[in-house]
């Protein structure tokens, strides 16, 4: 069977192009990268580490959507090209290093905590910390269209997990780092929560979060013109 | 660049040796050939020891650590790091790590060869959420990170380090980082074995290649640890829960033929005389249920039917053993001091001698976090000089990596590195024989003196990942020596080291052996033998 690899070398004219490579079957599509890498073509770069879904490196997009590549069986005809968003380097090989500055942004991290928590407690928070940070979200989310200084679907779920932290006090600080740049530019369009290979939900997370920035007194800006129904006259 | 602490490598280890050395006030500087959570951390499933159990003691610990070591443990270590394992996991508990809860407690599980359940984990995702979590807090605490930069060699003069070089990955040049102590921390080596290895893809001992080529000594290389339960097509690793949870072993007529619970080198090696036999070997998980398995090991059951196809929620799983964790490493103290000053390593790629000739499951994280923070304490307080100049190892290594370019390929390294992984799992794997290693050690001679007929096709100097794989392999033609050289020498059975030849344990041999390179050539001995 055939897959087609969308290339990219920023040092070649053209830069991009894409390549078909004939490739056994029954393999995930990292198995099949390895093959095309170790029998084909040496200069096909693509990153990897764990091959079982847990480093978050491999992710790629398979005919438009976001996968792992661990974890995703390739088929005939699939067309492989990176992940958007994130500055592509060589083929599919991308830089995480302004993206994972997200986390830093949103004080992604835990402020003031104590330790203990119940069962109950720890479910609450059991889902967002399966994140891998492979990107798949982050790459799949449209508002980086028009705004590259959002946060994004993991940052905010990061930030969401250590607000419902039991062991975390300083909720309020959580909430007031995902106000510029994060909660209110989300548009719950969901395409993250689709894309997610943890199950994990940022969608609703930056819901949540929403909610808890109107407790705290937040207004969401889009919502304030709600007067004249959005309607210009 | 001059910073107080460099760290290589961001798994657990060197990001608690980050954290506590930052607590200290001192520039620290994380480097790693990927990025920060894609260390080979994230994949531990089963757990991380402490005896929090109220039937289980410290004590208890101690001793289960110092029966499965075979005689090789350092019973200060030991004491040490087992007392500190209640206090390890309040401090996880204390900056976030999610773990699972039971009765409102951190939730412990039973692994092979303790008398009481005391893995901590957090569904079988322990690793992955003890890793973020300390990336989470290095964040915080203004850890600065360098991503995809590879450590190359260590910059010694008069045996004190002064600073590595890294290649960095986008453009090829070779850099040199100079700090006043330098903590290695870049895990293990098992993925040597190639497809016969549960371990990540970048698990083949840079770390260890280049402390050696420093002057540093390595010890117990020969203790390589192999998983009883791995997929039988990828060697995807089924964690020692399942047959915690009370999982079966079983060959082709679904009959079992060994105890499940016990030590995974005695495991290893009655699943490996079976598959020898012609047999299938499989495991059982079936009376476990789906409930059980859906909440306590949902990624091993993904990963099932992903790379074998099966369920195991309904049918055997296909299994054989692989090469999981290397006991061995850069020779250290309680401290992590190697023997080279200012140099000093934590974690997997070190060997304190916590695990001995066998180590524990749920040992290894404990390790990390433990002496990792102990480590990057006594790197923090250390005091070095160093001249900021451009030392000559960093031009020779710039111009090494330059000749790499130039060399004229007509050997293919990535078959010769896949037969070679072959070659280690059959003659020096879970049974070795003398004859059969020497031959192996010829090989590896050979592919040696080779290695300046091989090279590289792809010559872009951006992200090169065939001359990254390139210098991976020539670090385990280096470490593979020693590790092969330090199995011929040990004449006995002990632990994860079982010699057909001697099957016995001789205690002549209770002794650590120690390879290290003079003026380029390996020396083999004991320490302390009869
Ligand atoms: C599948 C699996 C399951 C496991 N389960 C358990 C378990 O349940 N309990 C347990 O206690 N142990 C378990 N272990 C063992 C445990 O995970 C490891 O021993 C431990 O994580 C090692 O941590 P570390 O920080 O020393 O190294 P690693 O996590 O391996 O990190 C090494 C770091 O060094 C970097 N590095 C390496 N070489 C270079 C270089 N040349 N240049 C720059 N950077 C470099 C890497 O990129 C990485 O960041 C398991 C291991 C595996 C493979
Ligand atoms: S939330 Fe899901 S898709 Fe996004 S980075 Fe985390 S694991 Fe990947
Ligand atoms: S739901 Fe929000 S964060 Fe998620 S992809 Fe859509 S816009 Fe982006
Ligand atoms: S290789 Fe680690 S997530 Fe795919």
């Amino acid at each position: 069977m055939k897959i087609t690899i969308k290339r990219y070398h920023p040092h070649f004219d053209p830069p991009s192009i894409d390549m078909e490579y004939e490739v056994p079957e029954n393999m995930t599509l990292l198995e099949a990268l390895h093959h095309i890498k170790q029998t084909k073509d040496r200069t096909l770069s693509f990153a990897s580490m764990c091959r079982s879904g847990v480093c978050g490196s491999c992710a790629v997009k398979v005919n438009g959507k976001e996968q792992l590549a661990c974890e995703y069986r390739a088929q005939d005809g699939d067309y492989i090209e990176p992940l958007s968003v994130v500055e592509v380097i060589r083929d599919l090989i991308v830089d995480f290093n302004a993206s994972l500055d997200t986390l830093q942004r949103a004080s992604a991290y835990p402020l003031q905590m104590h330790s203990g928590m119940s069962e109950d407690e720890e479910r609450l928070v059991e889902r967002q910390s399966d994140c891998i940070l492979c990107h798949s979200c982050y790459s799949s989310c449209p508002v980086f269209e028009t705004k590259s200084s959002f946060l994004g679907p993991f940052a905010l779920t990061r930030a969401y997990r250590y607000v419902v932290d039991s062991r975390e006090e300083e909720k309020r600080a959580h909430i007031d780092a995902v106000i510029e740049n994060g909660i209110w530019d989300c548009t719950l369009c969901g395409n993250c929560t689709e894309v997610c290979p943890q199950g994990i939900d940022p969608k609703s997370d930056i819901l949540m979060l929403q909610s808890m920035a109107s407790r705290f007194g937040y207004v969401n800006p889009n919502l304030s013109g709600f007067g004249s129904f959005g309607l210009e006259f | 660049m001059f910073v107080d602490v460099v760290i290589i490598g961001s798994g657990i280890a060197g990001l608690s040796a980050a954290l506590e050395a930052k607590v200290q006030g001192k520039s620290v500087v994380v480097v790693t050939k990927k990025y920060p959570i894609q260390a080979q951390s994230a994949m531990a499933q089963g757990g991380i020891n402490a005896s929090l159990d109220p039937k289980d003691s410290i004590q208890a610990h101690i001793e289960d650590t110092l029966r499965s070591s075979q005689g090789l443990a350092d019973e200060e270590v030991v004491e040490y790091v087992c007392s500190q394992a209640p206090k390890a996991i309040e401090w996880l508990d204390s900056i976030g790590t999610p773990f699972s809860r039971q009765d409102n407690r951190v939730a412990l599980r039973r692994l092979g060869g303790a008398k009481a359940p005391r893995a901590c984990y957090a569904q079988d995702y322990t690793g992955l959420k003890i890793l973020h979590t300390l990336f989470d807090n290095c964040i915080k605490e203004g850890v600065k990170f360098l991503s995809e930069k590879f450590l190359l060699n260590i910059i010694v003069e008069d045996n004190s380090a002064k600073g590595v070089t890294l290649l960095d990955l986008r453009s090829t040049k070779v850099e040199q980082l100079l700090a006043t102590s330098i903590v290695l921390a870049t895990g293990g080596f098992g993925k040597v074995y190639g497809a016969f290895s549960t371990n990540g893809f970048g698990s083949y001992g840079e770390g260890l290649a280049a402390a050696m080529r420093a002057g540093a000594k390595l010890s117990d290389l020969e203790f390589v640890q192999f998983h009883p339960t791995s997929l039988a097509k990828s060697a995807i690793l089924i964690s020692e829960a399942a047959r915690g949870a009370g999982a079966k072993i079983v060959d082709s007529k679904g009959e079992r033929f060994c105890d499940e619970l016990a030590t995974r080198d005695e495991l290893s090696r009655a699943i490996w005389q079976k598959l020898q036999s012609g047999e299938r070997v499989f495991l059982d998980m079936r009376e476990l249920g789906e409930e059980f398995i859906e909440k306590e090991l949902p990624q091993e059951r993904k990963l099932a039917m992903i790379y074998e196809g099966v369920d195991p929620v309904k049918d055997l799983l296909p299994i054989r053993p692989a090469a999981h964790y290397t006991m061995g490493g850069i020779d250290v103290d309680l401290d992590g001091k190697t023997s080279i000053k200012a140099l000093f390593a934590c974690g997997e790629c070190a060997n304190a001698k916590l695990h001995g000739a066998n180590r524990l499951g749920g040992n290894s994280l404990l390790e990390a976090v433990v002496l990792g923070r102990r480590t990057g304490g006594v790197a923090a307080a250390f005091e070095n000089e160093v001249v900021q100049k451009e030392y000559e190892r960093t031009k020779a290594d710039q111009n090494f990596i330059k000749a790499l370019f130039n060399l004229p390929n007509r050997i293919d390294f990535m078959e010769r590195q896949e037969f070679l992984s072959k070659l280690l799992y059959n003659n020096v794997g879970i049974e070795r024989e003398e004859l059969a290693m020497k031959g192996v050690l010829s090989v590896i001679r050979q592919h040696q003196r080779e290695l300046a007929f091989m090279g590289i096709r792809d010559k872009s100097p951006l992200y090169n990942t065939e001359l990254v794989q390139f210098i991976e392999y020539g670090n385990i033609l280096e470490l593979t020596e020693a590790m092969v050289v330090a199995a011929i020498q040990r004449n006995e059975s002990r632990g994860a080291h079982y010699r057909k030849d001697y099957p016995e344990q001789n205690d002549t041999y209770k002794a650590h052996s120690i390879v290290w390179k003079e003026d380029g050539v390996l020396c083999a001995d004991f320490k302390g033998k009869r």
